[in-house]
């Protein structure tokens, strides 16, 4: 292949990873604006949502799409459920103390992962696609079913983001990002809405967990790296906007496709947290401003 | 006076538990040791001056790679890698903490763990120096020290015990003096001390350099007393590692962190027999900790009945 459709394949894996991460990344971002706690366990959640993608899968006979629509409804629900349990019996109690909360959710991400190594085992188990189809450029032969996932991204994030601005529970939301006192005293009851934006956020991680697990196997530890690539985004994104977490998604995304075909993926990486560091350091304003 | 009996005493019944202990357990000791000293240099920046780091696994990396990559490629004995090792971690702290402790807070913990990963990442890079993943074994001849072998029972627990004596004693001393007095005052009201003429900013940057010369010298001493240099040092686990040694033995406490490694090791060998997924209770017992003990053992023993312990 020549360097033109080089660019244009790595362009479109790129794709794929800015959709995948744009959800995970969105979940953080919402977990963080609204309840200001850093999701260290975020990572958990997305692998929790491929591996049971996958157990789902083994449970549900029939046609390979019956079991990944069971799987893409059931998955999200179960780590949402999860989280909302986590967010009651951990992070209410901790008064969701910035610090603490961190120290909690990394305790909580051991705890996931240990626990998945126990009941699920080592081994990557890869799911079958929904559907198998293929376009066929004129340079090479691309997966249908990845640009299925950046399309179900896009769906997700706009009805995400209706939610958000269109209605009431979106209201009053972004009315307890915005002081979660004066919320309270007009009758918004804050302990709910706080659970219910923990699970969502979950729930957005396993989704993207979900939608990734036909492309890239269920593995215990496969949430480290889309939790370091979702802190990138959020961090890079500023916190609190979902538009420039998106942005931030694209653009990271992209670039991670272009660079780890042409480059060291791991030079890339040094890159770009120190790049991470360099922001917080010097425009912290764009991310923890707000807070301090 | 008790205070000073009571940090002997424990170096004492160390010393003696060479005697009593089978040689196994005299090794994993001189193990709990040296990871003592890593977790007395994070309490004396959690603990006392109330910086969370999430990124000490950089200084503990830096200490080891220090001092076994000059062991191995300039052939250093052990005497002086120590001190390489030792000053290497000081450095990197130093470094970090210029820029570092410019933000504070959550941004401070998420910058240090940026860090931390970029340094983790830079190893496994620079493979071919550093062995990346696997890591490398340091050759026998750099681990001799004033002409005893340090791969031997005696001289390695002895040579623990002596950096842990000192360690500690340091560390106490530290934190009896005004300046420790000052690293808890940048914990409790930094706008206060700022007012009092201190400059929170270079006291801070003392303090993390002090804690990374003791993660420095723990990284060091890992690599010359058992030999083994890795980037699995350097991973984010041991950067939760201290800070759970810490939260378990009571942070700000001078004798919290011996004990937190010490039962935090027990632990973690009792679940790895049981499992292979013996890292479960590392997450059972940070969440736990931070729920219904954030003071650690020493912590609340000194709330409730032992004023007196520093």
């Amino acid at each position: 292949m020549t360097f033109g459709p080089f660019l244009l394949l790595a362009l479109m894996e790129g794709l794929v990873t800015a959709a995948v991460l744009a959800l995970a990344a969105s979940g953080l971002s919402l977990v963080f604006g609204v309840m200001r706690v850093v999701n260290v366990a975020h990572g958990a959640f997305y692998m929790l949502g491929a591996v049971l993608a996958w157990a789902v899968a083994q449970h549900v006979p029939g046609p390979a799409a019956i079991a990944f629509a069971a799987a893409i409804i059931v998955a999200p629900l179960v780590v949402g459920a999860l989280a909302a349990a986590t967010d009651g019996l951990i992070l209410k109690r901790l008064n969701y103390d910035p610090e603490a909360t961190i120290v909690a959710t990394i305790g909580l991400l051991y705890m996931i992962e240990q626990a998945t190594l126990s009941l699920y085992g080592p081994n990557a188990n890869p799911v079958q696609a929904p559907f198998e189809w293929r376009i066929q450029l004129p340079w090479f032969g691309y997966s249908g079913y990845k640009l299925f996932v950046v399309l179900a991204a896009c769906v997700v994030l706009l009805t995400l983001w209706a939610f958000i601005t269109r209605t009431k529970a979106g209201l009053i939301m972004r009315a307890t990002q915005v002081d979660r006192t004066t919320a309270r005293s007009f009758g918004i009851n804050v302990d709910r809405v706080y659970m219910g934006t923990f699970a969502l956020g979950a729930g957005l991680a396993a989704l993207a967990g979900v939608l990734i697990v036909p492309i890239q196997q269920a593995h215990y530890l496969m949430g480290g790296d889309t939790l370091l690539l979702s802190f990138i985004v959020v961090i890079i994104g500023g916190l609190g906007s979902l538009r420039g977490t998106l942005i931030a998604a694209i653009v990271i995304g992209l670039c991670d496709g272009v660079i780890s075909m042409f480059f060291a993926p791991t030079l890339a990486k040094i890159l770009a947290t120190l790049l991470v560091a360099m922001v917080l350091v010097f425009r912290p304003q764009g991310l923890f401003g707000a807070r301090s | 006076m008790k205070v000073w009996a009571l940090h002997l005493a424990l170096i004492a019944a160390l010393f003696t538990a060479q005697f009593v202990l089978s040689p196994y357990h005299t090794t994993n000791l001189a193990r709990i040791m040296v990871l003592a000293i890593f977790a007395m240099g994070y309490n004396l920046a959690f603990g006392y001056t109330g910086l969370l780091s999430l990124g000490h696994a950089l200084l503990l990396g830096a200490g080891m790679y220090a001092a076994g990559l000059s062991a191995q490629l300039w052939g250093l004995a052990a005497g002086p890698a120590l001190l390489v090792g030792t000053l290497a971690g000081g450095t990197m702290a130093a470094a970090v903490g210029l820029l570092a402790l410019r933000t504070a807070g959550v941004s401070f913990m998420i910058v240090t763990l940026m860090f931390a990963q970029a340094g983790y990442l830079t190893i496994l890079y620079f493979a071919p120096t550093t062995g990346g993943d696997e890591g490398f074994t340091v050759a026998a001849a750099g681990r001799t020290f004033a002409g005893f072998d340090l791969a031997t029972d005696t001289p390695r627990f002895l040579s623990a015990l002596a950096l842990f004596a000192v360690g500690l004693l340091v560390s106490l001393a530290l934190v009896r003096s005004p300046f420790g007095r000052t690293l808890v005052a940048m914990r409790e009201n930094e706008e206060r001390s700022r007012m009092l003429g201190y400059n929170p900013f270079a006291v801070k940057l003392a303090a993390l350099t002090i804690s990374g010369l003791y993660a420095g010298a723990a990284g060091a001493a890992y690599a010359l007393l058992f030999g083994y240099v890795g980037a699995s040092f350097a991973t984010i686990q041991y950067s939760i590692l201290p800070m759970l040694y810490v939260l378990l033995g009571g942070a700000g406490t001078t004798l919290g962190p011996f004990l937190g490694a010490a039962l935090m090791f027990a632990l973690i060998e009792v679940a790895s027999g049981l499992t292979t997924a013996y890292l479960f209770f590392v997450g059972l017992a940070l969440v736990a900790l931070v729920l219904f003990a954030p003071k650690g053992i020493l912590g609340t023993i000194r709330e409730r009945w032992v004023k007196w312990l520093p």
